[in-house]
C-alpha cells in the first residue's frame, strides 16, 4: 500500500471537510467561467447537461400525456412532431453524449490516473464553451419555430420539405461536434501521457478504459456527423444537390453517413456507463473484478466493431441483400463483447461481500436493463425479424432500454458513487435507495409495453394511433409519471446534501482507486504529492490502508447472515 | 381473425408464420439468458450479502475456461439467429416469378395504388388471397414506408429509387397498413386498409372499375407519342435508339461492356438519366426527363414498354435504353 499519501482510517467518524479544496480555493463568477480546473469544468458540464435533461424531459412528458388517447388531445400533429424531434435532439446530442464523458470523465480521469489535470486544460474549457454555443443555436431553433425532422434529420425531409427551424439546429449540432472531438482528444492524450508512476495500462481503472474507447469514437466518428449535417444544411440553404434526388442527389447516401456516426454514438453513451458499473461492482462486492482484461478488451472491441455495423439501420431501404447479410453478421459480432461484460460483472458478485448501497442498486439495475436492451438488439439485427419490427415501437423500447435503462442508470449511479468525492458530502441513503427502486419500476412500466406495441405493429412517431393500442400506451404513460418522480427525487436530495449532507471523508465506501486517496473534495491540484501506484486494480486483500479485514480462510460462512 | 399467441398480431401472409417463429425462437433464447443472469444476481446478492462491516470478498481474478465458454457458446447462438433471419430475409428480397404487380406511390400524406388493369385506389389496396403479389414502390417527395403488420412486411419508399416488396396473402380480411418511415406532419394518418379477397371476388371487383381509370398501358402509349419517344425508338430497330420490343425482363448489353437486367428500376433510370447506362451500339442522344415526368407517368411508360413483348430484340447487341442524348 505504499501510499505516498496518508489517509485517515475511512470508517472513523467525525470527519471535517478539508480547509481548502477545489470548490472554495477561489471565489466569484469569473473563477468558474474562466477556470481550467478539470473538476470545475466537470461541474459546469453537470449544470448544463442537467438543464438539457430537463428540457428533453419536459418534451418527453408532453409526448406521453398526448399519447394517453388514440387521437391525442394535447397538441397538434405539427407540435407533436416537434416534441419528439426536440426531445431526441436535446437528449442525445446535449445530454447523453456529454453526460458521463464530460461530467464524470472530466472529473475523474485525472484523479484516477494520478494526474494534476487533463493534458490541455484550456482546450478543456474551450470544449465547454463550444458545447454552450452549440446548445444556444439549438435552443434558438427550438424557440423560433421548433424542429420537426426527427433527430435523424433524414433527407429530403430535412433538407427540402420541412418548414421548421432546421438550419440553426444543424449548425448547433455541427458546432457541438467540435466539443466532443476536443474532449476525446484531451482524454486520449491525458491517458497516454499523464499516468502516475506505477499506473500501468493494466492497472488502469476500467472506467478509464471505457473512456479511452469512447474518446476514440469521439475523434473518429464525430467529424462524419458534423460534415453530413453540414451537407444537409447546404442543400437546404443553397440547393446544392447532395441528397435530394430532384437535384441529382441520393437520400440513401445521407443515411449511410448519418449512421456511420450515429450508431457508434450509441456506444459513446453506453461504454462510459459500462465503465461506471465496472467501478461500482467490485467496490460494493469488495473483491477484484472478474476477468479484468476481458472487460478492458471488450470496450476496445465494442468501439472498433461498432464502426462496422451502421447499415443495420437500413435493411429495408432497398440496400443490397449482400450488404444486409454482412451488416447483420457484424451486428451479431458486436453483441459478444457486451455479453462478455455482463457475464464478468455477474461472476464478480460470486463470493463477494455485497452491500445494498445505492450505487450498487443502480449497477445491478443497469445489468438487468442493459440485458433486455442488448438482447432485443439481437431481434433487430435479425434480418427476417427486422422486416416486421423496423421503425415500430419495438425499436423505441429497445433504444430506451440501452440509452435510459443503460446510459442514464449508469450516469445516475456514477453520480451517487462519486458524489462524496465531488462534494465531500453524503446524500440521505434511504431516499437514494427509494429513488433507485422507483426509477427501476417506473422505467420498466414505461418501456416494456412498447416492445409489445411494436410487435403488434404500432409505428414510431405517431401522434394518432388505432384504438387497439390504447391500453399499452396508457400503461406506458403511467410508468412515465413514476419515472419522472424517480428523476426528481435525486435532483432534490443531491442538491440538499451539498449543504446539509454529512461530511463524507476521503474514502467512505471504501474503494481502491487513486481518486479515493485524496481528500473529499480534492484540492485544486488533486494530490499534494504525486502518488505512486504499486497495487493491482480492485485489490482489497493487500490494502491495509483501507482499514478492512483480510479474508479469514474461505469466506464460506452460511448464507443469510445479518450484518 | 385472431392470432394464436396473445401478443402476436394476426397472421395473414406467407411471411407471418416464419417471422413469428423467428420471434418465438429469439424470445426463448432471451428469456433463458435473462432468467439465468437475473437468478445468478439475485442468489449472489442475498447469499453473499455483507455479514460484517469490515468483511471483504474472496479475491477471484477470473477463469479462462469460463471466459472462452461464454464467448463461444453465445457466438454459436448468434450465428443461428443470423442464419435463420437471413433465410427469411433473402426470400423476402427476391420475389418469385409470375407475380401480380401493383404500383404504389407514396406522397405527403397519401398512398396511390394502381392495379394491373389501371384501376386506381387511394389508401386502399385490394389483393386476392393465395396469389404472389409484388408491389413496386415509388415516392413523389420524401421517404415513406409501406408496412402491413398482419403480413409482417414493410419496405421503404425512397424518392429517386424503385423498391419492391412481395407477399402472398393467406387469409381473406381487412388489414391495416401504415406509413412507418417518418415523413412530416401527417405521417401518423398516412395509412389505410388492405382488403384480401377470394380470387373470384377480386376479379369481380377489378372489373367493376369506374370509367375514369385509364389503363396504364394505354396511358403510357399516349405519353410515348407525346414525348416523342417514338421518333427514335422505332419498333423495327432501325431508329437512332434501340427498339424497345421485348426488352423488359431481358438482359441488356451496355456500351462499357457490362450487362444489366431491364427491370422497372433500369427503365426508370434510363428515362430520367439516360447517360447513366448507354446501350452498346448507340450514341448518348436522348434528353433527360428528370423533373419532367411524375412517378405515375413513369409507371405508365414502364407499363407500356412492358407490354411490347412481341418481337425479339434486334441483333445489334442490345435492347433498351431509352437512349441517350446530348
Amino acid at each position: 500500500m505504499s501510499a505516498t499519501m496518508s489517509t485517515t482510517p475511512p470508517q472513523s467518524p467525525g470527519y471535517q471537510l478539508p480547509k481548502e479544496h477545489y470548490l472554495n480555493a477561489t471565489y466569484g463568477i469569473r473563477s468558474w467561467l474562466l477556470t481550467t480546473d478539470h473538476k470545475r469544468i466537470a461541474l459546469l458540464y453537470l449544470a448544463s447537461v442537467t438543464f438539457f435533461f430537463f428540457v428533453g424531459g419536459i418534451f418527453a412528458t408532453m409526448i406521453r400525456i398526448h399519447l394517453l388517447t388514440p387521437q391525442g388531445y394535447l397538441v397538434t400533429p405539427e407540435t407533436y412532431n416537434k416534441l419528439f424531434t426536440m426531445h431526441g435532439v436535446a437528449m442525445i446530442f446535449f445530454f447523453l453524449i456529454p453526460s458521463i464523458p464530460a461530467v464524470l470523465g472530466n472529473f475523474l480521469i485525472p484523479l484516477m490516473i494520478g494526474a494534476k489535470d487533463v493534458a490541455f486544460p484550456k482546450l478543456n474549457l474551450l470544449s465547454w464553451y463550444i458545447y454552450i454555443t452549440g446548445g444556444c443555436f439549438v435552443l434558438y431553433s427550438f424557440a423560433t419555430g421548433g424542429l420537426d425532422t426527427g433527430w435523424t434529420f433524414y433527407t429530403p425531409l430535412s433538407s427540402v420539405y420541412s418548414n421548421s427551424a432546421v438550419t440553426p439546429a444543424i449548425l448547433g449540432i455541427f458546432i457541438n461536434g467540435f466539443s466532443s472531438i476536443l474532449t476525446g482528444l484531451n482524454f486520449v492524450v491525458t491517458i497516454h501521457t499523464m499516468r502516475a508512476p506505477g499506473m500501468t495500462w493494466f492497472r488502469l481503472p476500467l472506467f478509464v478504459w471505457a473512456q479511452y474507447s469512447t474518446s476514440i469514437i469521439f475523434i473518429l466518428g464525430t467529424p462524419v456527423i458534423a460534415i453530413t449535417l453540414l451537407l444537409a444544411g447546404l442543400e437546404r440553404m443553397f440547393h446544392l444537390g447532395f441528397f435530394n434526388p430532384a437535384l441529382g442527389g441520393d437520400p440513401i447516401l445521407f443515411q449511410h453517413l448519418f449512421w456511420f456516426y450515429s450508431h457508434p454514438a450509441v456506444y459513446i453513451m453506453i461504454l462510459p456507463a459500462m465503465g461506471v458499473v465496472s467501478e461500482i461492482i467490485p467496490t460494493f462486492a469488495r473483491k477484484p473484478i472478474f476477468g479484468y482484461t476481458f472487460i478492458a478488451a471488450s470496450s476496445i472491441a465494442i468501439a472498433v466493431i461498432g464502426f462496422f455495423v451502421w447499415a443495420h439501420h437500413m435493411f429495408l431501404t432497398g440496400e443490397s441483400t449482400y450488404a444486409a447479410l454482412a451488416f447483420s453478421l457484424l451486428s451479431y459480432l458486436v453483441a459478444i463483447p457486451s455479453a462478455v461484460k455482463v457475464f464478468n460483472w455477474t461472476s464478480t458478485l460470486y463470493k463477494g461481500s455485497i452491500s445494498y448501497d445505492t450505487p450498487m442498486l443502480y449497477a445491478l439495475g443497469f445489468i438487468g436493463l442493459f440485458l433486455i436492451g442488448g438482447l432485443t438488439g439481437l431481434f433487430l439485427a435479425c434480418l427476417g425479424l427486422d422486416i416486421h419490427i423496423h421503425d415500430t415501437y419495438f425499436v423505441v423500447a429497445h433504444f430506451h432500454y440501452i440509452m435510459v435503462g443503460g446510459a442514464v442508470m449508469g450516469y445516475v449511479g456514477g453520480l451517487h458513487f462519486w458524489w462524496p468525492k465531488i462534494t465531500g458530502k453524503i446524500y440521505p441513503e434511504f431516499l437514494a435507495r427509494l429513488a433507485a427502486v422507483i426509477l427501476f419500476i417506473g422505467f420498466n412500466l414505461t418501456f416494456f409495453p412498447q416492445f409489445i406495441l411494436g410487435y403488434l405493429g404500432m409505428p414510431r412517431r405517431y401522434h394518432d394511433y388505432p384504438p387497439e393500442f390504447q391500453v399499452l400506451n396508457v400503461m406506458s404513460t403511467a410508468g412515465a409519471s413514476i419515472l419522472a418522480l424517480g428523476y426528481l427525487l435525486p435532483m432534490l436530495y443531491l442538491t440538499w446534501s451539498m449543504r446539509y449532507g454529512k461530511v463524507a471523508g476521503p474514502n467512505p465506501w471504501p474503494a481502491t482507486g487513486l481518486e479515493w486517496r485524496t481528500p473529499s473534495p480534492p484540492p485544486t491540484e488533486n494530490f499534494e504529492v504525486t502518488p505512486v501506484v504499486n497495487w493491482e486494480p480492485y485489490d482489497y486483500k493487500n490494502r491495509p490502508d483501507l482499514g478492512l479485514a483480510t479474508p479469514t480462510a474461505p469466506t464460506l460462512a452460511p448464507a443469510h447472515g445479518d450484518d | 381473425m385472431q392470432s394464436q399467441l396473445p401478443f402476436y398480431p394476426e397472421q395473414a401472409s406467407n411471411f407471418a408464420p416464419s417471422v413469428d417463429s423467428l420471434m418465438t425462437f429469439l424470445i426463448l433464447v432471451s428469456v433463458f439468458f435473462s432468467a439465468a443472469i437475473t437468478a445468478a444476481i439475485v442468489i449472489f446478492f442475498f447469499k453473499f450479502h455483507r455479514k460484517s462491516k469490515n468483511e471483504i470478498g474472496v479475491p477471484i481474478h477470473g477463469d479462462m475456461r469460463l471466459e472462452i465458454s461464454w464467448i463461444v457458446f453465445p457466438a454459436f447462438l448468434a450465428l443461428a439467429m443470423f442464419g435463420w433471419g437471413a433465410v427469411v430475409y433473402v426470400d423476402y428480397r427476391h420475389p418469385p416469378q409470375d407475380t401480380l404487380d401493383l404500383y404504389v406511390i407514396g406522397k405527403q400524406w397519401m398512398w396511390k395504388i394502381q392495379q394491373p388493369n389501371g384501376r386506381r385506389e387511394i389508401n386502399e389496396m385490394h389483393v386476392p388471397v393465395g396469389r404472389d403479389v409484388k408491389l413496386v414502390l415509388a415516392s413523389e417527395d420524401v421517404i415513406h414506408d409501406f408496412f402491413v403488420p398482419a403480413f409482417r412486411v414493410k419496405m421503404d419508399v425512397v424518392p429517386g429509387h424503385y423498391n419492391t416488396m412481395w407477399f402472398r396473402p393467406t387469409k381473406a380480411g381487412h388489414y391495416h397498413f401504415f406509413c412507418s418511415q417518418y415523413c412530416g406532419t401527417n405521417h401518423a394518418v398516412m395509412g389505410g386498409w388492405v382488403t384480401v379477397m377470394e380470387p373470384s371476388d377480386y376479379a369481380a371487383w377489378l372489373s367493376g372499375s369506374t370509367g375514369e381509370d385509364v389503363n396504364p398501358v394505354v396511358a403510357g402509349e399516349k405519353l410515348f407519342a407525346e414525348k416523342a419517344c417514338s421518333t427514335c425508338h422505332l419498333s423495327n430497330g432501325t431508329g437512332r435508339a434501340p427498339s424497345l420490343n421485348g426488352v423488359y425482363g431481358g438482359t441488356v448489353r451496355l456500351a462499357d461492356g457490362s450487362t444489366v437486367t431491364a427491370d422497372d428500376a433500369y427503365i426508370r433510370e434510363s428515362i430520367l438519366d439516360p447517360p447513366a447506362k448507354i446501350v452498346a451500339g448507340y450514341q448518348p442522344l436522348m434528353p433527360a426527363f428528370q423533373g419532367q415526368l411524375t412517378e405515375e407517368q413513369i409507371m405508365s411508360l414502364t407499363a407500356y414498354i412492358k407490354s411490347l413483348q412481341s418481337q425479339p430484340v434486334p441483333a445489334t447487341g442490345a435492347g433498351v435504353t431509352v437512349p441517350g442524348k446530348r
